[in-house]
């Protein structure tokens, strides 16, 4: 492959040059140092100290969570701050908020796959796990919600001596259907890309126990081709499995908004604008979150700039969709004439919670502008804070959604102010301890990089084939469509 | 490279080697090799890479795989399951009325049969992977091999095993020595 004329040395690989392909993979890594790279993360005796910090205060959140949990379970829901009318307080926007983000991580490992996006090779890894932790804290808060915790299993259909059959009429149980079956087919998903990777760290282990480990979690992979074969397969009939789960999760979770009547919930727009919203704020987590990895785990040659630019492109691509959504919910409430859909919009937007309103469109539709502009897609402080900004605006977007729709509905008589407590401030901060916890257990203990995904974009994975050549192929690509010139066989065997 | 052949005892039981592996250091080396076992006629044997390289499946000569239809009748297992269980839940064994809405009703159910149906294929594209490639099997003879540790990081291998009708212990090699392996070696069995 020949250079372009860029300076690569430099970590810049975010040129447009049309006839040259940019590499995804920079510093001259050839398949084993690329192993070195991401394994030897994992096979350090000691982490980073920046991580031994980050864990600590992640631990600590963790701890306050579930502190808060077991003070909420032992003197009930009244230590949150939920009221009437305000029933759905921090709990369930916590949970559509920590659901959001998981999505991301789905689009990525699964949407891109399917739209050939070779570039995802490097963040997929991370992108997923970033999902299930998500969903790990985003299925605590139903769970508390529901008041008496204990009895939270009665959402399944589970057989019991009462004779009774969970209501499958209602959006709340497709919400649990949705989100468990997401958050199982996710670890699936997870799980499976990782096989390969976790037989890399067997064949790599020093020590027993390590081999041991990883060995029984890769469950005698042996990079066969035959099983390679399959794995392609079921890799790409999980991505087109995932790709409209993913789509459906955050749309049952926003039925549960609009199946109800209220003002401002009450739309059929929700759905699309739900999911827009969740893709925006997961690519943000996967910024805020891997702007750090990356740079303490020397991995700036994996995880370049071109990833972390394509992202920052994705982040105000989608914050337009998630402006035109907020712009349609004023314009609906207008032109309905329905004047309690009109008093909600407007009363979200002067209302009481002004405030928050002014957050989320500051952080929402504001902040994601600067993205427009190369230079600030490149840099990353900017990037960084500004993936921080969107996180924070995607919260209180679902906090307007939740709290300023249900404070003031039909009657006047029944308004009402809420206000977190304590508790509920707590928690919330302890459900990102218990996402950083998990989180950071990942990047010391599993490859936070599909490593054999990476190496089949390298060019060392492609043989040379002319006008076919390049970082274009990929597997997950079915290859029996395809005519390779080498197929033809060479008449030299004597 | 090695031009001794080692006698592998033909007559000898106890000692029947799992087979021969030949070590490769590029993805075109493999594929060229891979072409020429495939039209040698073998059918005991397979090829190893650190990644699913593109295009050696045409070079072993493999069939497409039948997941896609394992996948398909889990998904339909699913959706099956969902709508029955919704139907005789709220419709036959615990029937309620809830406001007005009839205790069964096909738009109604499409979520959570939807949801069934990629949960069960979802299962099935993993354990029917799994279960077509015989994993988990935690122990394989190539796991005697020092050499084959790498076929996990950086090095293409390919595996003819003994017990390929057409296997002989020295034409094989020969064989396996002349498609351009920098390697070959016994594997025990």
């Amino acid at each position: 492959m020949s250079e372009p004329a860029v300076d690569v040395s430099g970590l810049d690989n975010t040129w447009d040059d049309p006839t040259q392909r940019a590499p995804l993979i920079l510093g001259g890594h050839d398949l084993a140092s690329v192993t070195d790279a991401i394994a030897g993360i994992v096979e350090r005796p000691q982490p980073p100290k920046a991580w031994w910090i980050a864990f600590s205060i992640a631990s600590l959140g963790t701890i306050t969570l579930f502190a808060m949990v077991a003070y909420l379970l032992w003197v009930g829901i009244g230590v949150w701050g939920v009221m009437i009318p305000v029933g759905w307080g921090f709990a369930i926007v916590n949970f559509v908020f920590w659901v959001g983000i998981g999505h991301a991580g789905t689009l990525i490992s699964a949407i891109l796959f399917l739209l050939r996006q070779k570039w995802r090779t490097s963040i997929n890894r991370f992108a997923e796990a970033m999902t299930i932790f998500a969903v790990v804290c985003a299925g605590l808060f139903p769970a508390i919600h529901v008041g008496r915790a204990w009895f939270a299993y009665w959402l399944f259909p589970i057989p019991n001596q009462m004779r009774m059959w969970p209501n499958f009429r209602s959006p709340l149980l497709w919400d649990v259907f949705a989100v468990s079956t997401y958050a199982t087919v996710s670890l699936l998903f997870w799980y499976m890309g990782m096989i390969p990777d976790l037989a890399t760290l067997r064949d790599r282990a020093r020590t027993k126990l390590r081999q041991i480990v990883y060995g029984v979690l890769a469950l005698g992979w042996r990079a066969s081709n035959r099983h390679w074969h399959r794995f392609e397969m079921a890799y790409l009939l999980l991505a087109a499995l995932a790709t409209p789960l993913v789509l459906s999760v955050h749309s049952v979770v926003s039925f549960d908004f609009a199946v109800a009547i209220l003002p401002g919930w009450h739309s059929t727009l929700f759905p699309p604008y739900f999911v827009a919203g969740a893709i925006f704020s997961g690519f943000a987590m996967v910024l805020t979150v891997i702007i750090p990895a990356r740079q303490y785990f020397g991995l700036k040659e994996v995880i370049t700039i071109r990833h972390l630019e394509n992202m920052a492109k994705i982040l105000l691509a989608t914050g337009l969709m998630v402006a035109i959504s907020y712009a349609t919910e004023f314009f609906m409430a207008w032109y309905s004439g329905n004047p309690f859909e009109s008093f909600a919009l407007l009363n979200r937007a002067l209302g009481p919670y002004a405030w928050a309103f002014a957050i989320m469109i500051t952080c929402n539709v504001i902040v994601p502008q600067v993205f427009w502009f190369r230079s600030m897609r490149r840099n990353l402080w900017v990037l960084w804070i500004g993936s921080i900004l969107v996180n924070v605006g995607m919260w209180f977007e679902r906090f307007v959604i939740v709290v300023s729709s249900l404070s003031r509905d039909f009657l006047p008589s029944s308004w009402g102010y809420y206000k977190p407590t304590a508790v509920d401030l707590l928690t919330l901060a302890g459900s990102f301890g218990l996402f950083f916890t998990l989180f950071l257990l990942f990047l010391r203990f599993l490859p936070m990089v599909g490593i054999a995904e990476v190496k089949s974009v390298m060019p060392q994975a492609h043989l040379d084939l002319g006008e076919h050549a390049g970082q274009g192929d990929y597997h997950g690509e079915i290859s029996y469509q395809h005519v390779y010139p080498y197929v033809e066989k060479e008449e030299d065997d004597s | 490279m090695s031009t001794e052949i080692p006698s592998t005892g033909e007559n000898d039981v106890a000692a029947t080697p799992f087979g021969l592996l030949a070590e490769f250091e590029t993805v075109e080396a493999l594929v060229r090799a891979a072409e020429r076992v495939r039209d040698e006629g073998y059918t005991r044997w397979d090829s190893y890479a650190p990644f699913a390289v593109h295009g050696l499946d045409e070079a072993m000569g493999l069939d497409r795989t039948g997941l896609p239809r394992i996948v398909f009748l889990a998904g339909l297992t699913g959706c099956i399951f969902g709508l029955v269980l919704q139907w005789w839940t709220n419709g036959v064994n615990y029937p309620f009325v809830i406001s007005g809405k009839p205790l069964f009703g096909l738009p109604v159910a499409i979520p959570i049969a939807f949801e069934m149906t990629i949960l069960f294929a979802a299962f099935g594209a993993l354990l029917g992977m799994l279960g077509l490639n015989g994993l988990p099997r935690l122990h394989h003879p190539l796991f005697k091999s020092e050499r084959f540790r790498r076929a996990t990081t950086d090095r293409f291998f390919i595996a003819i095993e003994a017990s390929d009708p057409i296997f002989d212990a020295q034409d094989t090699r020969r064989l396996l020595e002349d498609v351009g392996s920098v390697a070959v070696e016994e594997v025990e069995a």
